[in-house]
């Protein structure tokens, strides 16, 4: 794989991750343009496009569209199956996942990204030890600042969408 | 609101992002970002030493507004600092930071690769996977020099923890994939392929990456692989689905394993080893029944991931290309998923059936689906499935069904997306081309085209119709008369008008004689358009209508007035302008017999390769149809342009060719047989120049044949090489395909590719007669110790060649340690009667094993002092045939194997070029430099080895490189 791109319907990228080595500008050429094009698909249509020399595999869970490039001896249907594994990772760990848990937790997002995949290949496609090696690290923390759970005072009402449950749609 | 929030948050940057989503403009958002940046700073810069969490904090703050797409030029240091924390959160935000953000020639990367190794070597293995994930995330070559030999030495030792081995694995992958010349393979290597036995499923996974990549490049190193694979698949195959605990995948046992396995077996040629093979077909064949088998849950995910392995299970059996029965099975499933309801399955079964149907095994199985592509063309409300049915039609095409499948593709068109139209346009020519049998056929296809799309046509497709009319002579007065018919329509597109004028005025004459269609109608038709078309179509017609004087006569007077008015003739365009003041002179002052001679019909065109194949390789579109595939399928038609046979032969020749497919069939568009009635093909593309040297070489090989033929001796036993073998084996020193025999009988054909130490050859014998050969037999063979050096291997081929067709052999090379003999390839045959027997060298030489070797100046000059002694040195002094053009030298010692390195040799005059030559026994490294003397005309050459061996070829093919690396 060489790169994995999250973003939203209004088309805010949430998460990037870069398995071969692009200057800043082409990054976000590419985002740029691949977002315009996967937003501009209908939704009965084919999770494959292929786009320049790659093929570009997406879903949509929710608010929020999953988008692979991988390359032409690449398998599209695992590939649409990691992309459902990291989905259910994510739902797991923070327990029915929304685009606004990623939005906050963004460094989470790239921590249980890191122990799935590596360079862009499956490094670990257990669910359980995913999790387990995610779940020793927060355990390794010293002092859990139970404060963090008091964010209501800095929420944004009207979110709907971006709190809507990924597995929901 | 997030419904949790694990581990320890850090409150001060969830208020920032909420500010950040709270701002209502673009505007306001900067503002509260730059305050924040001015906060960050200042807390960086003050006096107070910060604690480890509010240092994290403002990191992870920077790193938010990165990402929110702003620039960052502070903290990275901060980051670094962080590294060095035992708090593992501190620590863990400090590696993305540098994950996301250092870029690799910062200056930091040094105490970044201190703090790295400090993990490594904690034994801790979390800190140790947070690092390796560090170093596979940014993967730099100061990295790569920095842990290269470490990481390895982590994956095989015994006392690695599982999870450490998984991140080690994927991390050297990632080191290989950007600096493949740091990992050295050694005894650990070994070691790796072993991890496909290893119980934790885990590390299999992220370790058969590793091993595909690595067998890729080293496939001897790692073929003990393949058994392994083999064993593994079948376990998981035949488990249940419960059988492998989690790794089962809604109850597909471990899908991504799976997945990986098949896929490293597609490095391979299938197994040798009977047993493993067996084994092997068996895993296939249960993966084919499986689909068949109702399935175990109705979630999508159960269905992709049981798919994704029967697609790379069927991806191997394509690759194999070897099982008729795999093959077929796998176009019966195919089939099924073209009509199911899923998009995706859809798309890819037509994706994987293109390829498919190149095999000559599973073409016809393809082809029975055609109806059913047609209609995926004609109803699919996605582009890129119908894009997929378009390239499938494409594959599946043959002479059977060309004409339908092409009427299909132009009633397609009508209607198809703008985004795939250029394309169609190209596919619909080339078949219309590839598989003509009347040529009538071929030019109402290519009109339709510009008439259907004609701003799609591009310059390419109504050049080639032009160059085909005007070298097939029995298309000509057809041509005429439809392009007129087609110019009547009101509004015709401007390319059918260019068309239009360029036939009529070489060949209106042929339809002159209908007084619909008198030379006079012709004109008034042309100039009736001429006043609505660009200049360039201007300018061709203003040529058409001299050519029309020179024709008739009659319509002198008509033509001449249209010249001298002032629309023409004080054109502000300087190129119609001078257009019509030279042929209004011409045609006033030059006698008829002049006017004959300039404007004479065209003569045929040289053959190249098809402008619009070679426009379809470059866009390269999104194509299952890849270059090779379609060269390959060309040989099975044959060529529309009679240009070869017409120079060199007779006109009766190529009429008869008109209705049987042209016996020899055009190999990359190479010909052997240079038109020679033609002028000699200017300025092509470099490329083409090199390849096409085989031009002037050939044709004293084909006047030899004439002796050749009736001084053979009717024995059976092999008959001595040809003495011009030599020459044409010196032809494909620098170049891998072309022609390496023709005679009157016999054509023959080759291609050829090497990797590594392996090479595969594909030879094709065309029966250039109307006569079966009868007997037909090749025979390959390695004379003398040549036995020892190399290893070919081949299949026999059929006994009966048809006349005027075409058959395939392909030898499978393995080159075992150096060599300087050719194999030799003797055929045998029967024709009418008399047993015709001729041997020839096969070009298989030592260069042809080169990889080539990037190296800096430093390098090479240090190995060259290196290679001192005699035996590792060759000096050759040599003079040039011809002028020695950069260009034409670059190319031969590009041919050659080399890398061509710039910037290496102080004098910019002379070239370097390094290489490794790579056999089963050894790989040994070559320096050239060429040196080339402009007023002696000659060159020096010096090879240097790295070996103490004396490669005695490397010498000889010096020697090649003298005649051939031309103009030395």
């Amino acid at each position: 794989m060489q790169f994995m791109l999250l973003f939203s319907r209004q088309g805010k990228l949430r998460l990037q991750k870069w398995y071969v080595p692009l200057c800043d500008k082409e990054k976000k050429k590419i985002t740029r343009e691949l977002v315009q094009t996967v937003l501009a698909r209908k939704p009965k249509m084919c999770s494959f496009l292929e786009w320049r020399d790659l093929k570009i595999v997406y879903k949509r869970y929710a608010s929020l569209y999953f988008c692979c490039a991988i390359e032409d001896q690449d398998n599209e249907l695992i590939t649409l199956e990691i992309i459902h594994r990291y989905v259910e990772l994510l739902d797991k760990y923070f327990g029915s996942v929304c685009e606004l848990d990623i939005i906050f937790n963004f460094e989470k997002a790239y921590f249980i990204l890191d122990e799935f995949l590596l360079g862009g290949e499956a490094q670990e496609t257990s669910k359980k030890n995913v999790l387990k090696a995610i779940e020793q690290a927060d355990l390794l923390q010293e002092n859990i600042d139970f404060q963090m759970r008091l964010f209501a005072g800095v929420m944004v009402p009207n979110m709907v969408s971006e709190s809507s449950g990924l597995f929901q749609n | 609101m997030p419904a949790v929030s694990k581990g320890d948050g850090m409150r001060g940057l969830a208020v920032f992002i909420s500010d950040i989503r709270n701002c209502k403009s673009k505007e306001a958002e900067i503002k509260r970002i730059n305050k924040e940046l001015a906060n960050i700073r200042s807390k960086f810069k003050g006096d107070k030493a910060l604690d480890g969490y509010s240092k994290k904090k403002y990191v992870c703050k920077l790193l938010f507004i990165f990402l929110l797409g702003h620039d960052i030029d502070f903290g990275h240091m901060e980051a670094v600092n962080l590294l060095s924390s035992n708090k593992y959160t501190e620590k863990q935000i400090g590696y993305l930071f540098i994950s996301v953000l250092v870029n690799s020639n910062s200056e930091l990367i040094r105490l970044i690769n201190n703090a790295i190794k400090n993990d490594l070597s904690s034994r801790n293995p979390t800190f140790m996977c947070l690092a390796l994930h560090c170093i596979a995330n940014v993967g730099s070559r100061e990295m790569a020099e920095a842990f290269a030999s470490e990481i390895p030495r982590i994956l095989v030792a015994g006392d690695t923890m599982d999870s450490v081995k998984q991140s080690a694995a994927l991390c050297l992958l990632r080191l290989y994939k950007t600096s493949p010349d740091l990992v050295l393979m050694g005894e650990w290597t070994s070691r790796v392929v072993h991890l496909l036995n290893d119980q934790h499923m885990g590390v299999v996974t992220a370790a058969i990456s590793l091993i595909t990549c690595l067998s890729q490049k080293n496939p001897d190193e790692f073929k003990t692989c393949v058994s392994l694979a083999v064993s593994r698949l079948s376990r998981i195959v035949s488990s249940a689905s419960t059988d492998l605990q989690d790794y089962t995948y809604y109850f597909v046992p471990a899908p991504w394993l799976s997945c990986k396995l098949l896929r490293l077996l597609q490095c391979y040629p299938p197994p040798e080893d009977g047993a493993v093979k067996g084994r092997l077909v068996e895993c296939l064949e249960t993966i084919l029944n499986k689909a068949q088998e109702p399935p175990k849950s109705k979630k999508v995910q159960h269905s992709n991931a049981k798919n994704a392995i029967l697609f790379e299970a069927i991806s191997l059996i394509i690759h194999y290309d070897s099982e008729p029965n795999l093959l077929v099975r796998a176009c019966n499933q195919l089939g099924q998923f073209l009509q199911h309801r899923e998009t995706n399955l859809r798309y890819l079964a037509l994706e994987s059936m293109c390829t498919l149907a190149s095999s000559e095994f599973s073409h016809e199985a393809v082809k029975t689906h055609i109806e059913t592509v047609i209609n995926a063309l004609k109803t699919e409300r996605d582009v890129s499935v119908r894009q997929r049915a378009a390239d499938l039609l494409y594959a599946m095409c043959d002479r059977s069904n060309a004409k339908q499948i092409v009427a299909e593709m132009l009633s397609y068109l009508e209607t198809a997306d703008y985004s795939i139209r250029e394309e169609m346009v190209l596919k619909v020519a080339i078949l219309a081309e590839k598989y003509a049998v009347d040529y009538s056929w071929y030019v109402d296809t290519i009109l339709n085209l510009i008439r259907i799309a004609g701003d799609y046509v591009s310059e390419e497709v109504w050049y080639r119709v032009i160059q085909i009319v005007i070298n097939r002579d029995d298309v000509q007065g057809y041509a005429a008369k439809t392009v007129f018919e087609a110019l009547q329509a009101p509004a015709c597109h401007e390319n059918m008008v260019k068309v239009g004028g360029y036939i009529l005025g070489e060949f209106g004459n042929l339809i002159a004689g209908d007084p619909r269609s008198s030379p006079l109608v012709q004109f008034n038709l042309l100039h009736s358009k001429f006043h609505l078309c660009s200049v360039p179509t201007r300018a061709l017609l203003l040529s058409a209508y001299i050519k029309f004087i020179n024709l008739f006569p009659e319509t002198k007077a008509t033509i001449q007035e249209v010249l001298r008015c002032d629309s023409q003739i004080r054109n502000s365009d300087v190129e119609l302008q001078q257009r019509a003041v030279e042929y209004l002179k011409l045609s006033s002052i030059a006698s008829t017999d002049v006017l004959a001679t300039v404007l004479e019909e065209m003569p045929p065109f040289p053959e190249r390769e098809s402008s619009i194949l070679a426009k379809l390789k470059k866009k390269k579109g999104p194509g299952a149809v890849s270059v090779t595939e379609l060269e390959d399928s060309k040989r099975e038609g044959g060529e529309l342009n009679g240009g070869g046979d017409r120079g060199q032969d007779t006109a009766t020749m190529a009429a008869s060719n008109a209705s049987t497919p042209s016996p020899s069939a055009d190999l990359l568009g190479i010909r052997s047989t240079a038109p020679l009635g033609a002028a000699p093909a200017s300025a092509g593309s470099l490329l083409v120049d090199v390849f096409s040297e085989a031009g002037p070489t050939a044709p004293s090989a084909a006047v030899n044949d004439d002796g050749f033929l009736s001084s053979a001796p009717p024995s059976e036993d092999p008959a001595p090489p040809l003495s011009e073998a030599d020459d044409l084996l010196n032809k494909f020193v620098c170049k891998n395909n072309g022609v390496l025999f023709e005679n009157q009988l016999l054509q023959i054909g080759i291609k050829s590719e090497y990797r590594q130490n392996l090479g595969r050859m594909y030879l094709f014998y065309g029966n250039k007669t109307s006569v079966q050969f009868a007997s037909f037999t090749t025979t390959v063979s390695c004379p003398g110790e040549l036995q020892s050096q190399l290893n070919v291997q081949t299949k026999p081929v059929e006994p009966l060649v048809e006349g005027g067709a075409q058959i395939q052999q392909v030898l499978n090379i393995e080159c075992l340690t150096d060599f300087s003999d050719a194999p030799l390839l003797n055929i045998k045959f029967r024709y009418g009667g008399a047993l015709q027997n001729l041997t020839l060298k096969l070009p298989v030489t030592i260069n042809k094993f080169f990889q080539p070797t990037e190296m800096t100046s430093h390098d090479f000059f240090q190995r060259w002092k290196q290679l001192s002694q005699p035996q590792q040195e060759a000096q050759k002094i040599f003079k040039a045939n011809n002028s020695m053009d950069t260009e034409v030298l670059k190319a031969k010692l590009l041919g050659l194997g080399t890398a061509l390195l710039d910037n290496v040799d102080p004098n910019p005059e002379n070239y370097v070029c390094a290489g490794v030559i790579q056999t089963k026994s050894q790989q040994v490294g070559c320096l050239l430099r060429l040196e080339p003397n402009a007023q002696a005309q000659v060159q020096h050459t010096d090879s240097p080895e790295r070996v103490s061996h004396n490669y005695s070829s490397i010498p000889n093919f010096l020697h090649y490189l003298s005649p051939y690396s031309v103009n030395i």
